[in-house]
């Protein structure tokens, strides 16, 4: 059973904070399909288009047929933990400062023999499964989990290095005026966050849901308009110390394409907000997240973009607004390297169009923002980096895959 | 069309008469060198010159093994030493290495396509480069080792040593009899690293390194070199050097892939092939040099190369006395255990330290009777396991 944490106790003040090392990152270039996979939570592995062996390490040419045909599958991570050995030294950094540190072989159900990290509750000679997960370096690795949950399982001190589970953790929302970043503020609460910050602009102008807003434990409202500089900065002065997970609910949606409408002003605007906005809000929260990746139980963990599923592939009938997105997913790709140093995961979410007042005429099917906390909450546990919510952004996400082409031609229709 | 079964083949085998491995060369190792590796060889290559009486020109072939020796291979060292060479080679076999340059160094001379060839591995070891030799270590490693925990050789050989105690009953204190008799064998050996005795408590009592593995069963990296020549045997007399004879030899390379954790290397393929080629039985030899970055290995090399079956390697080492007045002689100078592992070099050590017992020129403690030894050869843990193995048996001169 694993220990359950304990609330850490607040920090003092004169301690060094100490700095965030990295586990090993170099991977080969094959290496990377695990790269998407454990970005997406998935568990998936090469395996032969020729003779359909599961193969592992990642191979340049199958080891039973010599084919080139080695696609990443999605396969069973099931297997049984045949040995284990538990590191007590080590010449890494990041690693001399973790020890003990258990890693052992499991054999996989589906044929390769594999060397990962254990959770505490694993045990040499049973059945475990194997989970993919994005390490501080961003890079993927093996962990073997317990066949069945067990209590406490997530306050593993191994499985946590590898997430960004909110418990115990400072949340900042920077917009608790929309439905969104209220059904965010919920879900933290729910999740066990220490501390939610909801940033709102213009604080005494009233605004649906406040009452309700206020009264989550923990939940403490502050100045916050992601259009002004000198807003954005003097909280990140104030509270970027101990800030864990920013979480961006800011939202600019206007329905209109390119031609006619309201010209470059609605498009200015959705810039201002979202683009600029989150350039603002990295430029003043990064340098303190960045600097606080080992900061102990609730050291700083995760950048989250809310994004519409449609800054991959515009929609025209909502064309500027999703030009506005796709700036914003470029930009979090960015960031998302320059956090990396920090150990500081940047998670993308993609949703369709939400249960809200500006999509009010798209049929559905739409996620209701409580759906689109959920996930956000689920994807930080997972310690995944991309995630797809709702029917719609799954969908557009699957004919990416397969032709982007007639996607493209299809949502200009 | 099927392979023909490896009886079949052994009989197709040419002796290794004619031919012989002269002029052990060591260069005393040390613990960290403000020196590159092409120091080290460029050493080892001088007093294997100078010991024969010869000039860098009338050196024919080079066969080089080093891990440290980046970004040059064996052909740029032929301009940094000012050697020109007919035949050259590179053998990046970790402890393989030497066996494996034997044997084919000695087929080269005897196909008259070198007279003269110089097999030398060294290489150097700088503050932290060890670290940055085992996150590169090969494309397996990097990409699915040692990103779990960095335990590096250790932790790869503990769940070796863990699933081969599961397996067959072997218990720490077997380990640490191998190490111990090491441990003796190295007392008088000069260049020795580890000078202090070693007690079977002491070993018991050591910190842990990555379960089951303790200090005492990891080397020591360090900086070293060590060489030898190979040439014909009137060459060898003509120059005054006594010359070992080369009996059999035997290599393989990633044998067993279904073994889902390492019991055996790829020794068990050839072992018959290898007593027949030498013409003795295993009771026959007065000596054996393993390849011994960790105990278990040695273990299995005593069942893989004839003296025990699979599994009977604890009961063996309960059996037997291992140091060098004891009934089983084993790394008679200390192995890399007490003498320390210069990278590529360490897989020269057991194959110079034979040569120099099977020609009465033990530095340290000379065996009573040395007419035959076999040293063996492992190496390359590119994933979960040893690839390389090999062995030669080895015969005094005639």
């Amino acid at each position: 059973m694993t220990t359950p944490l304990i609330k850490p106790p607040r920090k003092d003040p004169l301690a060094r904070t100490r700095l965030p090392l990295l586990p090993p990152a170099a991977r080969s270039r094959t290496a990377h399909g695990l790269t998407a996979a454990a970005a997406e939570g998935r568990f998936a592995l090469q395996v032969c288009q020729d003779c359909a062996a599961v193969v592992y390490p990642p191979r340049d040419a199958c080891p039973s047929c010599l084919s080139a045909r080695l696609p990443f599958r999605d396969v069973d991570p099931r297997g049984k933990l045949t040995v284990e050995t538990t590191v007590r030294v080590s010449p890494e950094p990041y690693f001399r400062e973790r020890v003990p540190w258990r890693v052992g072989l499991v054999k996989l159900d589906v044929g390769p023999m594999v060397v990962a990290h254990l959770h505490g509750d694993t045990r040499e000679g049973e059945v475990v499964c194997l989970a993919l997960k994005l390490d501080r370096s961003g890079a993927p690795v093996m962990l073997a989990l317990p066949e069945k949950d067990t209590p406490h399982m997530a306050d593993d001190p191994i499985l946590r290095e590898l997430t960004c589970d909110p418990k115990f953790r400072r949340i900042l929302i920077t917009d608790g005026r929309n439905a969104v970043g209220q059904a965010m503020a919920k879900a933290f609460a729910d999740a066990g966050a220490s501390a939610i910050f909801v940033g709102i602009a213009d604080p005494w102008k009233p605004f649906a849901g406040e009452a309700a807003l206020k009264a989550i434990a923990g939940v403490e409202i502050v100045p916050l308009d992601l259009t002004d500089s000198a807003s954005v900065d003097k909280l990140a002065a104030q509270n970027g110390g101990r800030i864990d997970i920013v979480v961006n609910t800011a939202e600019h949606v206007r329905p209109g394409g390119v031609i006619g409408g309201d010209g470059v002003t609605v498009a200015r605007e959705a810039m201002e907000l979202r683009y600029l906005g989150l350039m603002r809000l990295a430029q003043a929260f990064g340098p303190g997240l960045r600097m606080r990746g080992a900061d102990g139980v609730n050291s700083s963990a995760a950048f989250v973009n809310l994004l519409s599923v449609h800054a991959l592939a515009n929609w025209p009938a909502y064309g500027v607004y999703s030009a506005a997105e796709a700036a914003c997913l470029s930009l979090a790709q960015s960031l998302r390297a320059e956090l990396r140093p920090g150990g500081v995961k940047v998670l993308n979410v993609f949703a369709g169009p939400l249960e809200t007042e500006w999509f009010q005429t798209v049929p559905p099917p739409k996620v209701a923002p409580a759906a689109l906390a959920k996930a956000v909450v689920g994807a930080l546990r997972q310690g995944i980096e991309d995630v797809y919510v709702g029917d719609v952004a799954q969908d557009i996400r699957a004919r990416l895959d397969i032709n982007p082409k007639a996607l493209e031609r299809e949502l200009g229709e | 069309m099927t392979a023909p079964p490896a009886s079949a083949r052994s009989s197709l085998r040419r002796s290794y008469d004619g031919v012989v491995a002269c002029l052990p060369v060591t260069i005393p190792y040390r613990r960290y060198s403000v020196n590159g590796a092409q120091w080290w060889v460029g050493r080892a290559l001088h007093d294997l010159i100078k010991g024969a009486g010869l000039r860098p020109k009338d050196i024919d072939g080079l066969s080089v093994s080093s891990f440290t020796m980046a970004p040059d291979s064996a052909i740029g060292l032929t301009q940094h030493y000012g050697l020109s060479p007919r035949w050259l080679d590179n053998v990046p076999l970790g402890g393989a290495s030497a066996v494996v340059a034997l044997r084919r160094a000695a087929r080269a001379v005897q196909a008259g396509d070198a007279d003269l060839v110089a097999c030398v591995a060294g290489d150097t070891n700088h503050v932290d480069s060890f670290r940055k030799t085992l996150a590169h270590f090969s494309r397996f490693a990097q990409d699915a080792v040692y990103p779990y925990g960095a335990g590096g050789a250790n932790a790869s050989f503990a769940l070796i040593a863990k699933n081969y105690m599961n397996t067959f009953g072997a218990r720490r204190e077997d380990f640490g009899k191998l190490c111990v008799a090491q441990r003796a064998n190295a007392l008088n050996f000069p260049h020795a690293l580890m000078k202090s005795p070693l007690t079977l408590d002491a070993y018991m009592a050591a910190r842990p390194i990555a379960d089951p593995i303790h200090l005492f069963d990891c080397v020591m990296p360090c900086a070293g070199a060590e060489a030898f020549l190979v040439c014909r045997e009137d060459t060898a007399r003509s120059l005054g050097l006594p010359g070992v004879r080369v009996l059999a030899t035997i290599e393989r390379h990633h044998a067993f892939p279904d073994d889902p954790v390492q019991i055996r290397g790829g020794w068990a393929v050839d072992v018959d092939e290898l007593w027949a080629m030498a013409g003795v039985t295993p009771d026959a030899v007065d000596f054996v040099e393993t390849y011994d970055d960790y105990p278990v290995i040695s273990m299995m090399q005593f069942e893989d190369l004839g003296f025990c079956a699979k599994g009977e390697g604890p009961d063996f080492v309960r059996a037997h006395s291992f140091t060098n007045d004891g009934d089983f002689p084993h790394n008679t100078s200390g192995g890399q255990l007490s003498v320390g592992q210069a990278g590529a070099a360490g897989g020269y050590l057991g194959l110079v330290e034979a040569m120099r017992q099977l020609t009465g020129t033990a530095l340290g403690n000379p065996l009573a009777h040395a007419d035959i030894g076999l040293v063996s050869g492992f190496g390359m843990i590119n994933y979960d396991r040893g690839l390389s193995s090999c062995a030669a048996v080895l015969a005094r001169p005639s």
